[in-house]
């Protein structure tokens, strides 16, 4: 606990401040003046630590991938506030926004794709030296690239190879050199272990953590993968339709959660445990996402809420504190999520889906 | 894939055969050679190309002809030892005016076929990248100069600057370009989404080296495709030029204009029609091959 | 009861299932190989298993385990440069390399597969209720109203809302989740003996999969299906399987029942698969363990045994001596040299 204290005890290195990604759709029709908006980051705040990981959870339409090229400014925010080292990103022109990217880099879900094919994997690990030290000697570059690649354990004489003989593994740590090599303090991290082998994952995500001890990196560390999350987070932000659901320090994240839909993802996830698996108690939502589109008023978590009431139809919830550092949306959220008559929702005990109400 | 065991060194461990050479790698390019060379017809057609273009550049020193000699002992004379491939009605040899007409027939086939590939490439790289309003006043443009009658400009160049071989090249550059421009555009639209323009984006590189680094070279595969049927077709649009009189001046002569004036002799001195125009057709038919070659071999899975 | 198959009885390389006779489905040293222009790939080498009624069998592996290939070959889908070879039997039948016409009698209607991506098996122009009456008249030989009838019915035990209506509309306009649960409608239209689900839930959010995974549950206690299921989710074999094969390089390195499996593995890989995974229930003290290298590349693998680079208990026999797939204890097999782990 002291490493958190000590931790959240240094000035934030990138505070956003109430974000908002909206896409606007084809208009309706030729005459048509309505436009929908696709509301893909709706409202989301928070702060990143020097040397922390935020993981940023959820599932497909949530918005995770979108927020993390819009703090990158990848994609322009729509409104809200991305503050790096105390200036607000949003007031930057573009050079000077391609001034911070040394700071701030991204590595991404598919490795190979991220790697120019035609490109050798030293000239791929070398470009951001030459973007922003172009008088850099060659000789310097090469050697700056060689001390890279042995952080991340690729041997050196791999450096004149080309993307498409390397394994999946192999190139996502050639995406980590490319990352790391002007030193940044941030790295977003979009799902960069989901298309790798589970005995792969375990090598990245090693290599990660200790980038981070090395280096006092942050990591914005986007996934739907919660056991993944839970290994590298510190501190962990739960999103739904653009929006966030909760967030709080990882233990208390996992071992308290207070949003139904938090409950119901940690619920979902299968554990490898044969007996466990079997007997837990599983929270079950019922029916599918909605459309970003056209999201449910009020609460838009409502629809598939075990305990959803009018109040929720009529009222978008806050982010109610549930202690100092976890904060939940759910009008309920002190309340036990109760069972349901409907078969599809509620507690699930180890006998099935009888819709007979659990203790 | 790589055949190391352990591939992947740990930090602090020493690096498994430490000291080694560097290897090269294999690029796709490298990948893409090794097919090619396999395909037998791209290989004999690249071997026949390559003697014809051998014969036409460097021919005429060997012979000892001149391009505008006239034999008065030779008018219209069938081919024998003195002449291998006859004489015109002018008693010039054809042999020497086929390697010669050779000579500006590849020539303007490769410039012309350089020039619109340079400005397309450029032209439909920058419009597919930067989209928007951009790529739509960009493209308006190539969509009229399309629209104009080819004939009709070249002529209007004609009577305005007279006849002109570097007037073929910026008359037929002119045309090519655009067909060029909007297949990399197409190439550069669909590139623009993957995930590695995206990393350079987010590694603070300019559009203008994202575009010369990481957009061209990638669309270098269809283009080198399209080159190769270009070649030919800019070949056969000079020869069609030439055929109306409207080529290359005399006594320079190219095969579309040997053909012409053999087109005319044919019932008497049919030599005159089948001596260029099977080395028209040869060159042709190979750089087809080729170009079918370079496509497969870039592309395994079409086959 | 009694199992048929004692351990003296297997064969060498076979797994030891504890089914009764006859078993749905009886795979013997199946071999596939794809032709490369690099060559001869090995993707499945030499695999013997057995799958009992009512019995749900677990097939984990990584990419380049060979684990999808099996079923490939098992239900004909093999792509034009693959070749199976060996025995797959279906209630005492062969049918491994059976001419098309017959083995699509036994196709959607004794064994049916369900895919990762359920856009494969839907017909994007035809509606839902055209895909699934086709199913029913032609194997069933129901008259179309009847057919209708009763794939309404299947929409509804899979839990698709207002199925009478959904019945009419186009795979596209259902979302990830529906979707599969109409392939898994479809799947069960004749009540095959035997469902074959390849990687059915990987493309899901995992509030949908856990949906799915209790459909899958239900719906095997319902009608005593048996299902294999195919995953490289190891969570998602705990929850549902009754025996576990586990693959690597196109063979299999260790088999056995669920628990025990999972409890006290005897192949390093397994061990080794299990230890490295992270868990939303153990403590997160220093590093994950790994497992180190590369997955195989099959057209390079190494001699002995095709772990042997990455195991960290290899001996000098492992060099040398591929292992084979030996049964030991009750119902278990592994295909390692060490006595015990």
């Amino acid at each position: 606990m002291t490493e958190t204290a000590a931790r959240s005890s240094k000035a934030p290195l990138l505070s956003v401040r109430d974000l908002r990604v909206h896409f606007p759709m084809p208009a309706r029709g030729i005459l048509s003046r309505r436009r929908d908006y696709l509301k893909a980051v709706d409202g989301v705040s928070f702060d990143v630590r020097p040397g922390e990981t935020l993981g940023v959870v959820g599932e497909s339409g949530c918005g995770k991938s979108t927020l993390g090229r819009a703090i990158l400014q990848l994609i322009p925010p729509t409104s809200g506030q991305v503050v790096w080292l105390g200036e607000d990103m949003a007031s930057m022109s573009e050079r000077e926004i391609r001034a911070k990217r040394q700071d701030m880099q991204i590595i991404f879900q598919d490795p190979l794709a991220s790697l120019d094919p035609r490109m050798t994997v030293g000239d791929i690990i070398a470009e951001p030296l030459r973007t922003f030290h172009p008088r850099m000697s060659r000789d310097e570059q090469r050697r700056r690239v060689d001390e890279m690649m042995a952080h991340v354990g690729l041997v050196p004489e791999m450096v004149n190879r080309y993307p498409h003989e390397f394994s999946g593994g192999q190139a996502q740590r050639i995406g980590i050199a490319r990352a790391m090599i002007l030193r940044p303090k941030l790295i977003v991290c979009d799902e960069p272990v989901s298309a790798l082998d589970v005995s792969i994952q375990s090598q990245i995500l090693n290599l990660l953590r200790r980038l981070q001890r090395e280096f006092d990196l942050s990591l914005i560390f986007i996934s739907h993968d919660l056991s993944v999350v839970r290994y590298i987070s510190h501190r962990i932000i739960v999103l739904y339709l653009g929006k966030v659901a909760e967030m709080a320090d990882r233990d208390e994240l996992y071992g308290n959660p207070r949003h139904p839909y938090t409950q119901a993802l940690i619920s979902a996830v299968p554990l490898p445990d044969p007996d466990a698996e079997r007997a837990k108690e599983r929270i079950v939502l019922y029916g599918d996402l909605p459309s970003p589109l056209d999201p449910p008023s009020g609460c838009y978590f409502r629809t598939r809420c075990p305990k959803a009431t009018d109040h929720c139809a009529r009222m978008a919830p806050d982010l109610y504190d549930v202690s100092p550092r976890h904060r939940a949306a759910c009008h309920y959220w002190d309340q036990p999520t109760p069972t349901r008559e409907h078969p599809e929702a509620g507690v699930v005990g180890a006998e099935g889906l009888t819709g007979r109400a659990q203790s | 894939m790589l055949q190391q065991d352990a591939s992947v060194a740990h930090p602090n461990q020493p690096i498994p055969g430490g000291g080694a050479p560097v290897v090269k790698g294999r690029s796709l390019w490298a990948d893409a050679w090794r097919r090619l060379f396999r395909n037998r017809a791209a290989v004999a057609s690249m071997v026949i190309l390559g003697l014809i273009v051998l014969v036409c550049v460097a021919g005429p020193w060997f012979v000892p002809y001149e391009v505008d000699e006239i034999f008065w002992d030779a008018f219209t004379a069938p081919p024998s030892e003195a002449h291998w491939f006859g004489t015109d009605a002018n008693g010039r040899d054809l042999f020497i005016r086929v390697l010669y007409g050779g000579r500006i027939s590849l020539m303007v086939g490769l410039v012309a076929t350089l020039v619109s590939l340079v400005i397309g490439v450029t032209y439909g790289a920058t419009a597919g990248y930067f989209g928007g309003r951009i790529d739509d006043v960009m493209m308006r443009v190539v969509d009229m100069l399309y629209s104009l009658p080819f004939m009709f400009f070249v002529i209007l160049l004609m009577v305005f600057f007279g006849r002109n071989i570097v007037l073929i090249f910026v008359a037929i550059g002119a045309v090519e370009w655009l067909d060029m421009a909007r297949i990399v555009r197409g190439q550069t639209l669909s590139l623009k989404r993957k995930e590695f323009i995206e990393a350079a984006h987010a590694g603070g590189v300019s559009a203008f080296n994202i575009i010369r680094r990481h957009i061209i070279p990638n669309t270098l595969g269809p283009v080198v495709v399209y080159m190769t049927l270009t070649v030919p077709k800019v070949i056969l649009l000079e020869s069609f030029l030439s055929f109306l009189g409207l080529g290359v001046q005399e006594p320079m002569t190219s095969w579309g204009v040997l053909i012409s004036d053999g087109a005319t002799n044919l019932e008497v001195a049919s030599w005159m029609l089948i001596f260029p125009a099977v080395f028209l057709a040869l060159t042709l038919f190979c750089l087809n091959f080729i170009g079918d070659g370079i496509r497969d071999a870039l592309d395994p899975r079409d086959r | 009861m009694p199992s048929t198959l004692g351990t003296a009885d297997v064969p060498a390389g076979a797994d030891a299932g504890t089914a009764q006779a006859p078993a749905v489905l009886e795979v013997a040293n199946l071999v596939t190989r794809f032709a490369s222009p690099d060559g001869e790939v090995s993707a499945v080498n030499g695999v013997s298993f057995t799958v009992g009624q009512g019995e749900t069998l677990g097939i984990v592996g990584e990419s380049g385990s060979g684990k999808s290939q099996i079923f490939m070959s098992v239900m004909g889908l093999l792509a034009a440069n693959g070749r199976a070879t060996g025995s797959v039997r279906y209630r005492g039948q062969e049918i491994l390399n059976l001419p098309r016409a017959r083995l699509n009698r036994i196709r959607g209607s004794r064994i049916s597969m369900i895919f990762q991506d359920p856009m494969t098996s839907l017909n994007p122009y035809l509606r839902i209720s055209r895909q699934m009456t086709e199913v029913l008249v032609h194997h069933k030989g129901m008259t179309a109203s009847a057919a209708l009838e009763e794939a309404i019915r299947m929409l509804d035990l899979v839990r698709i809302p207002e199925a009478r209506r959904r019945v009419h509309m186009y795979p596209h306009e259902f979302s990830g989740g529906m979707r599969q649960r109409v392939m898994i409608a479809m799947a069960l239209l004749c009540q095959p003996d035997l469902l074959i689900a390849d990687e059915p839930t990987t493309a899901l959010d995992v509030t949908v999969q856990a949906q799915i995974l209790d459909l899958m549950r239900d719906l095997k206690r319902e009608f005593d299906t048996s299902i294999i299921m195919i995953t490289h989710d190891l969570g998602v074999i705990a929850g549902l399987s009754d025996r576990v094969l586990v693959m690597y390089a196109g063979s299999i390195v260790e088999s056995g029942p669920v628990r025990d499996i999972f409890y006290n593995p005897q192949h390093p890989y397994t061990e080794a698969l299990l230890k490295s995974m992270p868990r939303l229930d153990d403590d997160i003290l220093g590093e994950l363990p790994t497992i180190a290298g590369q997955p195989p590349n099959l057209q390079h693998l190494p001699t002995g045994c095709p772990f042997r680079p990455r195991c960290v208990h290899a001996f000098d026999r492992c060099v040398t001596d591929a292992p084979a797939l030996e049964p030991f204890d009750r119902g278990r097999a592994k295909a390692c040299h060490l006595e015990a782990l």
